[in-house]
């Protein structure tokens, strides 16, 4: 124990710990939430250094019920995610000006503990989690404080502790999250609110949502092909299929289930495995046209992939796809669908598709006349398009603007070959993504957000148009940043930096999507897979409860070992130390001291055999009695300690 | 069922000299509060499975790792723990007597509540190197108290664990008679001469004040003084350091032997706080006469093992 001078009471120090357990709810909970709890704290800062009383019980009780009552007002109940945990960050603080004694101690121990749990409800990112490591840290070493009575003043002996324990659970921790039994699924209905705030594509399309889509640089989807990887303007990843149109709104329509995929592939399959990020949305995202649907996924007669229920965790499917192919007839459904314009809406859009296909009775003609037109006027490509609010928005932009996003020209393009008769729809998802060297895998973000078009064709079926590729090909060669004109603000992680931003940029994301499969999204059957790569094959709940008690005992009977290996007392037997390994040198020139045989009776005898090396001998026996037996001085082992390893029998 | 448990108990316990609490003597087992930390990891657990955390999972396991490591770090702080026994200071009976247990070790250990049994507990560390515990004991009985086992306990670190210990090192503490109360002068001293040819004059020559010292006879005693609000002090004589007397079991026959003790008891310390000259007798044995510490502790050791089996 080294007794240092305490800045920190230990009382003081709890409350530290608990703030770092607290204070990044400050960007989750309601504004007012993690204010009041720092004034409480600071009230108890007060109450410790003697500045001020603790509140009285009357007051505890009103500020109780207060707290309740605020809540209930700010959220409409009690329960559920952010009201549950608002309620318990509150009480805590509470707590705080009312704990008196090592009980209350603990239970506040406890509670922070809790509290850094409900930090992972809201966020799990490598940073959130390496401030928390602070708090548990700080947690642990109150814990230990409030188990050393007397110890008020070994506040860096504490931390230093509670350092050690938790780096020697953390193969405890690896080996209990990689083998503990992983239940899937929850166990009850989770609150409404558990899910808030996710970002996606939508089963809705008007002008600048796919724009507003693309300013966030949050990822939807890592790939890893299996095999090469196509070259990217075929990267066409296939979401929300949108039939329906106001005028103003694409609005997606589910295609009859289809048994059998009516398409024919004409080439290859790609294979790959897609980990989606949670999106509270059903589509499961893959490349045109999708082969297969994994489990409990179906694909609908438009393509679409469509998980079961909406995705809600992260989740990895393996997906193949067949790039080149040809889709059969079109049902009559279909061709109802993919020819419906609202009567009256956009009547200039319509007048022009109309002209275009009496000047050529051939579809594809009038598909090449339309692209050529967006390519020939003067179309510009933009992040930040105008408004239109007119009631007729087709027509604005075609005819006004000419400055959109891919969802203006998709939207026109598809209102324009309808108009000209040719059946066509509107298909949102992603196109490209960026490839991570670190990792193998490709990354496609939010920003990666495209709307584009298809148009049934006889004879070829259904083929995708892409006419944003007509005014910018840019972006669909090499992706959004580099499409995009100068002066337009590129939105943060777009940006296309300086090759080390960029290499520093891909290592984070490969560190992240890690992070995500491997600690985020690790459930059951990660475990599986996990296991089945190392070679365990299938394994049953039972081996895998055995392995886990075995692989725990052995790290623990491993610490016990370590940590109760016999140790000599300190400074005291240095000089014996000293004296073996002088010992130890002697033995390998066959000079062996006998058991019962006295350091000065074997000095002698050295002497006697060994004439060259009386003088070091005695001199090094001579020291250690000293300072083994006599009044040893520090410099006096210091002196043995060198001549012992000068000493070259 | 009890009596063999406890024998068997019994059987493990070091004792002695030197008494080592090895792997073999430690006992350990989970603290209330260990089991509401348990409660707390299994809601952690439930909460990451129902709200799929990963990193809830993660933090359950190392709370979980954490829990288990400590159980390890408690036993530690009392495994391999050497016990010596160390000297007590010899005490009155009636009072209590401060057991010295000096505990070696190459580490550190913290917050080692130690405990004989019928005695209090106390609380302290042992720095790296060793240190020693002071273990407060009730000495009811003069002669050699020889309490019986002794339990060393630790919650230490986290309090999840309570690791504990019996072991029965020989600590003893050298009980003397409690000294009589009330008013008991000191015999008259006989004529015999302390060594010298000429016999001693009794001179009763005022020659100052000291502090007051227990065991100062209360015939001493400025009294005047201490009714003027000051210190307790105590009148000395000249002369009296040359006088010479002898305390002796056989002037004390009207006396029961623990009460004849406990009266040479106070002589003792009454002849030594006035700075006498003082012999004592008891039957087969004769002390002094003489003056000084070393004396007045035979005196007291002779009292104390007076009649018992360790005074043979």
């Amino acid at each position: 124990m080294r007794p240092g001078r305490a800045p920190w009471s230990a009382d003081e120090f709890l409350l530290l710990a608990l703030g770092l357990a607290v204070a990044p709810h400050l960007f989750h909970l309601r504004p007012w939430v993690v204010p009041l709890v720092a004034v409480a704290g600071l009230w108890r800062w007060a109450v410790l250094r003697r500045r001020a009383t603790a509140p009285g019980r009357l007051l505890l009780m009103a500020a109780t019920v207060a707290v309740t009552v605020g809540v209930l007002l700010s959220h409409g109940t009690l329960f559920g995610r952010d009201a549950g945990v608002s309620l318990l960050t509150l009480l805590t603080g509470l707590k705080l000006l009312e704990a008196r004694g090592r009980r209350d101690v603990l239970l506040l121990v406890f509670l922070g503990y809790f509290l850094v749990m409900t930090q992972f409800l809201f966020a799990q990112s490598v940073f959130l989690a390496l401030f928390l490591v602070l708090a548990v840290l700080a947690l642990t070493a109150a814990l230990v404080g409030a188990h050393h009575p007397g110890g008020e003043r070994c506040l860096a002996v504490h931390l230093r502790l509670a350092g050690k324990m938790l780096l020697q659970s953390l193969p405890l921790m690896v080996v209990l999250f990689v083998l503990f039994p992983r239940l899937p699924g929850p166990l009850w209905h989770m609150p409404a609110d558990a899910r808030s705030g996710m970002t996606g594509l939508s089963d809705e399309m008007s002008p600048g949502s796919i724009s507003r889509l693309s300013q966030s640089d949050e990822v939807a989807f890592r790939v890893e092909f299996d095999g090469p990887r196509p070259k990217a303007s075929a990267l066409y990843w296939r979401g929300p299929v949108l039939w329906f149109f106001d005028g103003r709104r694409w609005k997606a329509g589910f295609g009859p289930r289809s048994d059998t995929l009516r398409y024919a592939a004409l080439g290859p399959r790609t294979r790959y495995f897609v980990t989606l990020e949670p999106s509270n949305k059903p589509w499961l995202f893959a490349l045109d046209l999708p082969a297969q649907a994994p489990p409990r996924a179906r694909i609908s007669s438009d393509f679409q992939v469509l998980a079961a229920a909406p995705v809600l965790s992260r989740l990895r499917y393996a997906m193949s796809s067949y790039l080149d192919y040809r889709t059969e007839a079109l049902t009559a459904l279909e061709r109802r669908w993919g020819l419906g314009l609202p009567t009256g809406a956009n009547p200039r859009a319509v007048a022009l598709g109309r002209a275009w296909r009496q000047e050529s009775g051939d579809p594809e003609a009038v598909v090449r006349r339309a692209l050529r037109y967006f390519r020939d006027e003067n179309f510009v490509y933009t992040l930040s398009p105008p408004l239109l609010p007119g009631p007729n928005p087709v027509d604005d932009f075609l005819f006004g603007s000419r400055r959109g996003f891919c969802e203006h020209y998709a939207g026109s393009f598809v209102v324009l070959m309808r108009a000209a008769g040719i059946p066509a729809r509107v298909v949102t998802g992603y196109q490209g993504g960026e490839f991570n060297a670190f990792g193998g895998y490709l990354t496609v973000r939010q920003s990666d957000a495209h709307a584009w078009a298809e148009v049934w064709l006889e004879g070829r079926g259904w083929v995708r148009v892409d006419p944003t590729a007509a005014v910018s090909p840019s972006r669909v060669e090499s992706g959004i940043a580099a499409a995009l004109p100068a002066p337009d603000p590129i939105p943060g992680l777009l940006r296309r930096d300086s090759p080390w931003l960029q290499n520093l940029r891909l290592g984070w994301d490969f560190l992240n999507g890690g992070w995500n499969l491997w600690v985020l999204s690790y459930n059951q059957e990660r475990q599986l897979q996990l296991l089945a790569g190392l070679g365990f094959g299938i394994v049953s709940w039972r081996e895998l409860g055995l392995g886990l008690v075995a692989a725990v005992s052995a790290l623990l009977g491993g610490f016990a070992l370590f940590m109760l290996r016999p140790r000599r007392g300190g400074r005291e037997d240095a000089p014996l130390r000293s004296y073996r390994r002088f010992c130890r040198k002697l033995a390998r020139v066959g000079l062996e001291r006998g058991e019962a045989e006295g350091p000065r009776d074997f000095a002698v005898r050295v002497a006697a055999q060994r004439p060259d090396l009386a003088v070091a001998a005695g001199e090094i026996t001579a020291l250690y009695i000293a300072a083994r037996y006599g009044a040893g001085t520090e410099g006096g082992l210091r002196e043995l300690r060198r001549r012992v390893a000068a000493f070259r029998p | 069922m009890a009596r063999p448990f406890q024998a068997w108990l019994d059987a493990r316990m070091p004792r002695g000299e030197e008494a080592v609490l090895t792997h073999r003597c430690v006992y350990i087992l989970p603290t209330r509060q260990g089991l509401f930390f348990a409660l707390v990891l299994v809601l952690l657990l439930i909460g990451s499975i129902n709200y799929a955390i990963g990193l809830g999972f993660a933090f359950t396991f190392l709370l979980a790792g954490l829990g288990l490591v400590s159980m390890l770090h408690a036993y530690r702080n009392l495994a391999g723990l050497v016990l010596r026994p160390g000297k007590a200071e010899a005490v009155f009976a009636g009072q209590s007597a401060l057991l010295r247990l000096r505990a070696e070790s190459a580490v550190p250990r913290f917050a080692l509540a130690a405990q004989v049994e019928g005695g209090q507990e106390t609380v302290a560390d042992i720095p790296a190197g060793g240190g020693e515990l002071l273990l407060p004991f009730p000495a009811a009985r003069r002669g050699v108290l020889r309490p019986g086992k002794l339990r060393l306990a630790t919650g230490f670190p986290l309090g999840l664990f309570r690791a504990w210990s019996w072991a029965a090192p020989d600590l003893s503490c050298l009980v003397y008679p409690a000294p009589e109360e009330g008013n008991v002068p000191l015999p008259p001293g006989a004529g015999e001469s302390a060594g010298g040819s000429r016999p001693r004059r009794v001179q009763d020559d005022f020659g100052g004040l000291r502090e007051y010292r227990p065991g100062d006879s209360p015939r001493h005693v400025a009294w005047k003084a201490a009714a003027r609000g000051e210190r307790l002090l105590t009148k000395e004589f000249a002369g009296e350091a040359g006088r010479l007397l002898w305390l002796d079991w056989h002037d004390l026959a009207a006396l029961d032997a623990e009460a004849r003790l406990s009266r040479l008891t106070r002589w003792v310390l009454d002849a030594d706080g006035a700075g006498l000259a003082y012999g004592l007798r008891l039957p087969g044995q004769e002390f002094g006469p003489a003056q000084g510490d070393a004396h007045r502790r035979a005196c007291l050791a002779a009292l104390a093992l007076f009649g018992l089996e360790e005074g043979a």
